[in-house]
């Protein structure tokens, strides 16, 4: 099998996003990793990989730092890398999309499996495997917790609220977008880490690919901090007398109730 | 005067009560007509409820020998031509799983921009706004589209009363399917519990519920509360207190209800990315140091195993 993973460089969810001008942040000040949701994505890439042979090969769009994300992606099993260099701090989805297609099929291999999250912790867009799989014209599902393949196609699972599942099918090649319940991705051992560092890399540029990178659609007029609650207002005294008096607050001054 | 379209989720042959907020989104844009679309050919059922909230047309779409729930390709296409059909200058829709993945497969489709999660839209400006970061920034992003595509998350949008005389119209789109994904099985879950994600009320055991079994405390009470759902932190998650499905978080459920009631949370950052933005929160802990007490609404200090059964005394006596 011939597997593209698709895995995106962000700020760790616990970084402090500091915002600079309207709509930027100091990313110097945070520590960056591979997108967890993708980490899903890597592992299904890697163990299918191990049962039915070929390769699994890390695809990301952004700065010259995001090999370090690449190299995590390769500690867990992929044979290596491909970056696509920009130096914007929000990417389009769409040029995302356009530019993870060309590099694919710049690769020169047959794609089986089209492999991403189901959506970025930083944009939190939960659109470019559609748009990616739209532009290849290939099948796609998101939000998958069960994943077999076998027989020309990919059978998945995907929750549609409340614990319900629906099941789904698929003709390979497809796009498939992992969630949290596929599987339990694999811390990489130190001798892992290691052989990840001699794997290759392929560095291109948009221009290497042919990608106009103008024409967004979409624009980034502000960026703004949440607001952040200032502190509770405690309730006083005994548990019934709290407990009358939230029901109360809830009721009559916020009108939850 | 234009049209708002708003893709309505039915689900056990109901409505889903959080598709009045999208309703109220769309009917707050001016002078615009509201086209309420319903997948199927059963939209009579609704109709009372749906012109309350301020739709003007009612639209069934079905597509003939086609059996649209198990193809969500062939219902993102059915519901681009609604676009065309009615003129719509933009679709609004829940950002549930439903949603988001058939907006994205129509926005891929027509090559337009699409903004998933948002809690705001305003269709004079062409803008949206959503969080960015799990929750620690809003970010407003102005679209540039003739077609506004926007999924809004489930309960950030009050719905309000608005009474229109609505009218139902069937559209039978002629769509064919591109014929690349299939639903072969759906597998319901067995109980009747409300998705985290609807409920407009929300009561989430911590770490020191202790046991599953412990949870019925908070099943108890959020039975008093009305439409209420239970939660989970992943600490009590990865105990095996409570299932996955439950837990509330950055990698769990982003809810936003109206009443967030955390029992025996510590205020951990990766638990409020995922409730951050909803509108009151009560926190109940033994520790007057809690972190948690620095970021809500209300606080009451105390053990949740006295404080949580006298809240469901106080809301049945009350
Ligand atoms: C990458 C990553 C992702 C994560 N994603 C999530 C996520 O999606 N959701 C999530 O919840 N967490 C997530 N976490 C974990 C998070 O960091 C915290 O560890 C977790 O939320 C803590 O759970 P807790 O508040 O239930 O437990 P604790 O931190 O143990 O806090 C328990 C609190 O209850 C109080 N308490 C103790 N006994 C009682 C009592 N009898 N009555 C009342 N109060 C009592 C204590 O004072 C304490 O404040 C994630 C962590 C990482 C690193
Ligand atoms: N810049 C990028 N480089 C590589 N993959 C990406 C990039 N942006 C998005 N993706 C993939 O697409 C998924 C959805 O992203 P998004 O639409 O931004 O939420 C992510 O989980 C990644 O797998």
């Amino acid at each position: 099998m011939q597997i593209y993973v698709c895995v995106k460089h962000v700020p760790d969810t616990a970084a402090n996003i500091k915002i600079v001008g309207e709509t930027g942040y100091n990313d110097s000040a945070c520590k960056f990793i591979a997108n967890p949701y993708d980490e899903y994505a890597i592992e299904a890439a890697v163990q299918l990989v191990e049962k039915q042979g070929g390769e699994a090969v890390a695809v990301t769009v952004g700065p010259e730092s995001a090999v370090g994300t690449l190299r995590s992606a390769m500690a867990m099993g992929a044979a290596r890398g491909i970056l696509i260099k920009t130096e914007e701090q929000f990417l389009d989805t769409d040029l995302t999309a356009r530019a993870l297609k060309a590099a694919i099929e710049a690769d020169g291999k047959q794609a089986d499996l089209i492999l991403t999250g189901k959506g970025s912790v930083d944009t939190e867009g939960f659109q470019t495997m559609y748009r990616l799989a739209g532009a290849m014209g290939l099948p796609v599902v998101n939000e998958i917790v069960k994943l077999e393949v076998g027989g020309g196609k990919a059978t998945v699972e995907r929750e549609i609220g409340a614990g319900s599942r629906e099941v789904l099918e698929a003709n390979l090649p497809c796009v498939l977008g992992a969630t949290k319940g596929l599987n339990e991705p694999r811390y990489p051992k130190f001798p892992d880490i290691m052989k990840a560092k001699k794997k290759p890399v392929d560095q291109k540029a948009l221009s290497d690919l042919g990608i106009d990178p103008s024409g967004a659609k979409t624009k980034l007029l502000k960026l703004e901090a949440v607001p952040e609650r200032s502190g509770a207002k405690m309730i006083e005294g005994a548990i019934p007398d709290q407990v009358s008096e939230l029901v109360r607050i809830l009721r009559e001054e916020e009108k939850v109730l | 005067m234009a049209n708002i379209g708003v893709l309505m989720e039915i689900e056990g042959g109901e409505l889903k009560g959080t598709n009045f907020g999208v309703l109220t989104a769309a009917h707050e844009q001016g002078k615009n007509d509201v086209y309420a679309i319903v997948p199927g050919e059963k939209a009579d059922a609704y109709k009372d409820a749906l012109a309350a909230h301020g739709a003007k047309k009612i639209v069934e779409v079905s597509v003939s020998g086609a059996d649209l729930s198990k193809s969500p390709d062939l219902q993102a296409r059915a519901l681009a031509a609604a676009i065309d059909e009615y003129s719509l200058k933009g679709v609004l829709g829940l950002a549930s799983p439903i949603g988001r993945d058939i907006f994205a497969r129509m926005a891929a489709d027509l090559n337009l921009p699409l903004v998933s999660d948002a809690v705001a839209v305003d269709f004079d400006q062409k803008t949206v706004r959503k969080s960015h970061f799990s929750g620690k920034t809003f970010a407003t992003l102005q679209l540039d589209a003739e077609v506004l595509l926007c999924t809004i998350r489930p309960n950030a949008i009050e719905a309000k009363e608005a009474s229109e005389a609505a009218e139902i119209v069937a559209f039978s789109p002629s769509v064919s399917d591109p014929g690349r994904v299939k639903v072969v099985d759906a597998k319901l879950s067995a109980s009747d519990k409300m998705d985290l994600t609807e409920a407009p009320i929300i009561i989430t055991g911590g770490r020191p519920i202790g046991s599953a079994d412990n949870y019925k405390i908070l099943e108890e009470c959020a039975r008093a509360l009305g439409t209420a759902a239970v939660g989970a932190s992943r600490a009590a998650v990865d105990a095996g207190y409570a299932p996955h499905s439950m837990q509330v978080g950055q990698t769990g459920k982003t809810v936003s209800p109206k009443l967030y009631i955390g029992c025996g949370l510590s205020g951990s950052v990766q638990h409020f990315a995922g409730m951050k933005t909803s509108k009151v929160i009560v926190a109940i802990n033994s520790d007057k140091d809690a972190p948690i007490f620095e970021k809500c609404d209300y606080g009451i200090l105390g053990d949740l195993f006295d404080v949580v059964p006298a809240l469901t005394k106080a809301l049945k006596e009350s």
